[in-house]
């Protein structure tokens, strides 16, 4: 199934019905009658959408710039969606399957409390990647997110399982309050990253000022690292020999919490 | 049917349901992860005396294995699910764990799976952390040279161990090149030799005239009894004989590999080639040797 935006929402449109497994087995015609909402007012998704043909493999693909679209994918639980264009905020909100492409930028919230599948976003990502909404501490608790572009404030924020990897720069706080999991930037991570973090793991190949609250264990060069980086080249991410053969320094941290969490940060010569 | 001058005789090798998987052994260098397999595969050679069957697959490339290190394969078989699991528990934990630099991975997606690094795990004294990269987790558990990998699972499937042949010999000499030579050539994916070098001299029979003994020796191929036993299969011209089983994740590879090692182990020297079995009661698997020679089995 196909969807175009044919008329750009004036105010955010809560759409959480554009998801492969919700459109499965509907007709465009049926698809189009779906409720969402614009700002307040009930509307349908043919106000917005064009839509052609049927889910076929579990796929949908969406159309258009979708900036003031959100919850696109939330909930989902199979099936593969494609976005060709930018897409809102919450984007794969919740979701527990599937895989969400998006081949431009997301905005805040991407994958906030998903349990599992994939999201990839090929532009940049906004706030909050993977983490938990104002009010609960936990965040992600299972699969991943895939940022080829940068990632503003708060990755990760209470994540408890999973994975989320930024090719670019990530902003303050990255990793802030995780309860586990593995958040990985291959760019510059903002402030205080790991700040409060329980347990889990960091690892960055540029250099970053660490709170005082993390403790220096080695350095070394940990296999575990080897098979993360190597998954991730897999899943696109240029990442240099260097970057796998070099040495990472351990932090621990952080020990105003349990003191199991860490930070691994890159200690070898710039390959640049 | 004969390959040259040598005889092969219209029989068949009886082997067994077993359960098998594979372990991929990394380290910093081929060096060290060899170290681990061959200590992981010592004491392996039969499961009546080992509690199961291992060798060494075959080495791997960096770039074909989980974290871009040289790595070995190694299979291991047993008679269950959870022997298999037993033995891995024991033995990556005596073996891989404790050589330096090694990590240890699931190199087999089985119908079944038995937690070994879940188990392992425990060593770290609390210490323990894991990682999930797609479908798999990964344990990493604190050592003093760094940190050791294990995944938590590995798959088994259903497996065939015991296929063999007995290579009947004129002398020791020629005897020996050919079995080496049979195991050169039989170095066929899925497929494992479990014995010293891929050769066993002490074939044996079921049962012992002492009870407590389970198998014993298989006197009607030792050359020394031939005047003694009341039955020996060995033509006046042999003095030698040597076997070679085969332990293989499928019938297909362990036919595969015994037809490669037939074909190089027959020629001068060689007076018969003819294949041990219970008289077909015992086994699941009849490996019928003109069968396999003729590309069937």
């Amino acid at each position: 199934m196909k969807l175009t935006l044919h008329t750009t929402p004036e105010v955010p449109l809560e759409a959480e019905v554009i998801s492969a497994d919700r459109l499965q087995g509907l007709t465009a015609e049926e698809a189009a009658r779906l409720p969402v909402f614009h700002g307040n007012d009930k509307a349908v998704l043919g106000d917005f959408f064009t839509l052609q043909g049927k889910v076929k493999d579990g796929s949908v693909t969406v159309e258009g710039d979708l900036t003031k679209v959100k919850l696109v994918g939330s909930g989902m639980s199979q099936g593969r969606l494609r976005i060709e264009g930018n897409v809102g905020t919450h984007l794969g909100a919740e979701m527990s399957g599937g895989e969400i492409i998006v081949t431009g930028d997301a905005g805040d919230w991407v994958g906030r409390e998903m349990s599992g599948g994939r999201i990839t976003i090929k532009g940049d990502a906004g706030h909050m990647l993977g983490s938990a909404v104002r009010g609960v501490s936990v965040g992600m608790t299972g699969g991943e997110i895939i940022v080829h572009g940068n990632a503003r404030n708060e990755v990760g924020n209470g994540m408890r399982r999973g994975l989320i990897a930024v090719g670019g720069d990530s902003g303050d706080f990255t990793g802030v309050s995780m309860r586990a999991g593995t958040v990985v930037v291959l760019g510059q991570m903002g402030m205080r990253p790991g700040a409060g973090m329980v347990r889990g793991t960091l690892i960055t190949t540029r250099s970053v000022e660490l709170l005082p609250t993390f403790n220096y264990d080695t350095t070394y060069r940990p296999p575990i690292l080897r098979t993360i980086l190597l998954y991730l080249r897999k899943q696109g991410f240029a990442i240099g020999d260097a970057y796998l053969n070099g040495p990472y320094q351990r932090w621990s941290g952080d020990s105003i919490e349990l003191n199991k969490g860490e930070i691994l940060l890159y200690a070898g010569d710039d390959p640049a | 049917m004969f390959i040259d001058t040598t005889e092969i005789i219209d029989t068949f090798a009886e082997a067994f349901a077993m359960w098998g998987t594979r372990v991929i052994i990394t380290g910093e260098t081929e060096k060290w992860a060899m170290a681990a397999a061959r200590s992981m595969t010592g004491f392996a050679t039969s499961v009546i005396g080992c509690k199961c069957e291992a060798g060494i697959e075959c080495s791997l490339p960096a770039d074909e294995t989980p974290d871009g290190r040289p790595g070995v394969s190694v299979l291991l078989f047993a008679g269950s699910p959870k022997g298999v699991g037993n033995r891995l528990v024991e033995r990556i934990g005596q073996c891989v764990m404790t050589c330096p630099t090694t990590a240890c991975y699931n190199g087999l997606e089985g119908e079944e799976s038995v937690v070994v690094g879940g188990k392992l795990r425990y060593f770290g004294d609390g210490y323990q952390s894991s990682k999930v990269l797609g479908d798999t987790r990964l344990w990493r558990i604190p050592v003093m040279e760094g940190e050791f990998v294990v995944e938590e699972s590995f798959g088994v499937q259903p497996a065939v161990g015991g296929g063999n042949f007995l290579v009947l010999g004129r002398d020791l000499a020629a005897t020996l090149a050919a079995v080496e030579a049979a195991v050169e050539a039989m170095q066929v994916p899925g497929v494992i030799l479990p014995f010293p070098d891929g050769v066993v001299r002490s074939g044996s029979k079921p049962g012992s005239r002492y009870k407590a003994l389970p198998a014993s020796t298989n006197d009607a191929y030792c050359p020394s009894l031939r005047g003694r036993v009341p039955e020996t299969c060995l033509p006046d011209s042999v003095s030698c004989v040597l076997e070679i089983v085969i332990d293989g994740l499928d019938e297909e590879a362990v036919a595969d590999s015994m037809r490669l090692g037939i074909q190089a182990a027959a020629g001068e020297g060689i007076v018969q080639i003819t294949a041990g079995n219970y008289g077909g009661n015992l086994g699941q698997y009849h490996l019928r040797l003109h069968d396999i020679l003729q590309g069937g089995s």
